[in-house]
């Protein structure tokens, strides 16, 4: 059934059909059509963020808590251009994201219009897909396919580009028919091809030294992932590793998870990925924070690859048993496999390797030297997980990028997926507060703490503005270093302890600034002052700051160097760590 | 090492993992939409692919579809990538590596400029004559031929015509298809 309406009634219309409840935007010329279409109704909520890259890390937060599409609406030339980072980092981390913006009238596209930019042209490389809608018939079918797009197969996101002319036009509006949708050269494989699956039980029955390492597509495959991720750990008996975007799949408080692997994980994750004979990747891409030096990766095992996206196979490491199909779907007829040949786990079998597993784990690789002076970042951490452990609320942990993300990700534990929102792939320092906000919007009486650091959380303090204007009651716990300490970190590592640029000057007040913006502001400089500055922050029904001053020149660790196999990690009580990486490790990133 | 593993049913084989560079010519089924041909290109310059040669045209106006012939030069591994990542873009159809998948033909066609009076005049029509090159345009001091062909037919013609007044050379890069009953 047709319904006349004009383009920006009908971008409300296919919002409002798809379910969408909040939108994160920002106003300008080119999308006043839209604006006031959204002005007359209340199906969907509209938050006003303080800057573009807001509303994109808003929305992923939004998205990866909820595993609904987080949605944005921004006008033309800046608009989109300020979405690009976030955009990028969708991409790079597979969060379903569908991104309107505004565009001049088609009449003054190509003619270096006010605010005109190439959106379609500058977003084709960090988008999944991208529309430039030209004319009113074809705006319905553009809005329902982009949902389509960003939420299925490998998720991503989708920018629909509208001029303003288009949002003016009169058409006809159709609902969403999946019949129709189905798009002719899109179609994501869902279910894993069988006779693969099958071999896959064959090498996992015959195991010795065998390891899941997990990633993202766990999360990305929905609850019941992690629920047959879960099922299948417990039918085999076989250890558990993650990647930093797949923590929470798997739960930190089972005695067969062995922490996050890769350039920050543990020892004995890593080494166990080093020494397996039989790898179960499932929705991970061996990105080179995991693999470190490819040609000594992981070299006596045989690999299994399950995969939505087929071009992830084979792209970095060679798998013997590459599966495509979404996770869920795979690890399902995994766990009907294998309990058609087997009721017992390899308990057994396996049993020699556990032992040398428990040997790695009583090296106690993210162990550290507490002090009675100074707070310990870790120590923070640590303290910040207890309390919100002993919060009747569900938690959930956003972060910026660096040396606190890493120690967030050692030292917070997850039992639950969708409740781990940080930026994997892009890196993007100033992600962890504005997606803090996304999550907080979608989880109103959840707890939802941003860990960062100074640095980062300066890219995008804006948005305290958003968090104070919606009475979003985000916590920002930042751990206070003066340092870029990764950056700093690495210039130990690299550059003879020389630190170009890599410490902060002339920092805010961070409890002055919380106030000037409506929040609270907490400092803690005092380990034994912590647990109670932290039940304060907790305790305090709105956003906080918390400036937490910590050790300034402690190093995350344990580290993978670039260019070193995972049998040559660095453990903690490694005097200098200037003089491990050689002049090839320096070049890489 | 993983030799013994490989039949696992619809899913990819290994191919051999060789630094041998191989030139391919892959045919690309897509939507004939705005912006396919950016969208291609930009995904190699990105992924820092080479490219060889690349035709586009419309060939199915009804179903709205073009299809691209590209050649790339690139080990075994990478140009299961290229496959791989070129099928990934919502709008193409398929990719067909016509040069993996056997017996195919490639032709080009080229339009060829050459100057000159004289002796050099008549050895031009004469080598031309053996191309089996058409005159599509001519003057009292030029020639505009057409020439068609394997890429290589073309090369040897158009260094015959180097020393007899070559003025420019424009080629449409190549178009295959593969033999047989089969369609893409």
């Amino acid at each position: 059934m047709a319904e006349r309406m004009t383009g920006a009634e009908m971008v409300i219309q296919a919002l409002t059909d798809h379910g969408v409840e909040h939108i994160f935007g920002y106003p300008g010329g080119a999308a006043l059509p839209i604006y006031d279409a959204m002005f007359q109704q209340d199906a969907v909520q509209h938050i006003l963020v303080r800057h573009e890259q807001g509303a994109t890390h808003m929305a992923e937060g939004y998205a990866r808590s909820t595993g609904k599409p987080g949605v944005v609406l921004v006008t033309s030339g800046p608009g989109a251009t300020n979405a690009v980072t976030g955009l990028t980092d969708a991409l790079m981390d597979s969060i379903p994201m569908v991104c309107i913006t505004a565009q001049v009238p088609t009449t003054l596209i190509g003619t270096d219009a006010f605010q005109e930019c190439d959106t379609v042209g500058i977003t084709r490389s960090c988008t999944k897909y991208n529309y430039l809608v030209k004319r009113i018939e074809d705006l319905p079918r553009i809005m329902h396919e982009a949902f389509l797009i960003a939420t299925t197969g490998r998720p991503g996101p989708v920018v629909i580009d509208i001029p303003k002319d288009v949002q003016f036009a009169m058409g006809d509006y159709y609902k969403p028919d999946l019949d129709t949708l189905r798009h002719q050269s899109y179609r994501p494989q869902m279910d894993g091809d069988s006779a693969a699956i099958e071999a896959a039980v064959e090498l996992m029955l015959k195991a010795e030294r065998p390891i899941f390492y997990t990633g993202g597509g766990v999360i990305n495959a929905g609850p019941e992932a992690s629920e047959h991720l879960r099922e299948l750990a417990e039918l085999t008996g076989f250890p558990v590793t993650s990647t930093l975007m797949g923590l929470g799949a798997f739960p930190a408080s089972n005695p067969q998870w062995m922490g996050m692997l890769g350039m920050h994980g543990t020892y004995e994750a890593n080494l166990a990925m080093h020494d397996c004979d039989v790898m179960i990747n499932i929705g991970a891409r061996f990105d080179d924070r995991i693999t470190g030096r490819i040609d000594a990766f992981s070299p006596h095992s045989r690999k299994i690859h399950v995969d939505i996206d087929p071009s992830s196979i084979n792209k970095v490491v060679r798998v013997d048993v590459p599966i495509i199909g979404d996770c869920a779907r795979v690890l399902s007829e995994m766990v009907r496999v294998w309990r058609s040949r087997t009721n017992q786990p390899r308990t057994e079998a396996i049993a020699p390797w556990w032992k040398q597993i428990e040997k790695w784990r009583a090296v106690d690789s993210l162990g550290y030297k507490n002090s009675d002076t100074v707070i310990k970042p870790q120590y923070a951490i640590e303290r910040l997980y207890a309390a919100s452990k002993r919060q009747a609320k569900d938690v959930y942990i956003t972060t910026e990028v660096g040396q606190h993300q890493m120690w967030a990700a050692q030292h917070f534990h997850f039992d639950k997926p969708n409740h781990w929102m940080t930026s994997g792939g892009l890196g993007t320092m100033g992600y962890g507060l504005p997606a803090a906000v996304g999550v907080q919007v979608a989880h109103p009486d959840a707890l939802v703490i941003d860990i960062a650091g100074e640095a980062s959380v300066q890219m995008t303090m804006q948005e305290m503005s958003t968090a104070v204007q919606y009475r979003l009651p985000i916590k920002v716990f930042i751990l206070n270093n003066e340092r870029m300490g990764m950056v700093r970190q690495w210039q130990d590592l690299l550059h003879g302890s020389r630190y170009a640029h890599s410490y902060s000057e002339s920092l805010p007040d961070f409890v002055k600034l919380a106030e000037a913006y409506g929040g609270k502001g907490i400092r803690c400089d005092s380990p034994a002052a912590l647990d109670a500055a932290i039940e304060e922050m907790l305790d305090y029904d709105g956003p906080v700051l918390f400036d937490c001053i910590v050790e300034k020149d402690e190093n995350c660790l344990p580290m993978i160097p670039s260019g070193k196999p995972h049998n040559e990690i660095i453990l903690p009580d490694t005097a200098n760590i200037g003089d491990i990486i050689d002049e090839k490790g320096r070049q890489l990133v | 090492m993983n030799a013994h593993l490989q039949p696992t049913g619809s899913a990819y084989f290994l191919t051999k993992d060789t630094q041998e560079i191989e030139r391919h010519t892959l045919s690309v089924l897509v939507d004939n939409e705005p912006g396919i041909l950016a969208r291609v290109v930009g995904l190699f310059s990105a992924r820092g692919y080479n490219i060889e040669s690349l035709t586009v045209s419309e060939t199915e106006h009804g179903r709205r579809l073009s299809r691209i012939t590209v050649v790339v030069i690139a080990t075994p591994k990478v140009l299961v990538q290229i496959k791989l990542q070129l099928e990934r873009l919502v709008p193409v159809h398929k990719v067909h590596d016509l040069t993996a998948e056997g017996a195919s033909l490639e032709r080009e066609l080229a339009l060829i400029k050459v100057a000159g009076s004289g002796d050099h005049r008549a050895e031009t029509l004469r080598l031309a004559d053996a191309f089996r090159a058409q005159i599509v345009d001519a003057s009292v001091e030029s020639f505009v031929f057409e020439v068609t062909g394997k890429p290589a037919k073309i090369d040897s013609f158009i260094a015959l015509m180097q020393p007899l007044g070559l003025v420019e050379v424009v080629r449409t890069g190549l178009a295959a298809i593969s033999r047989g009953p089969q369609g893409m």
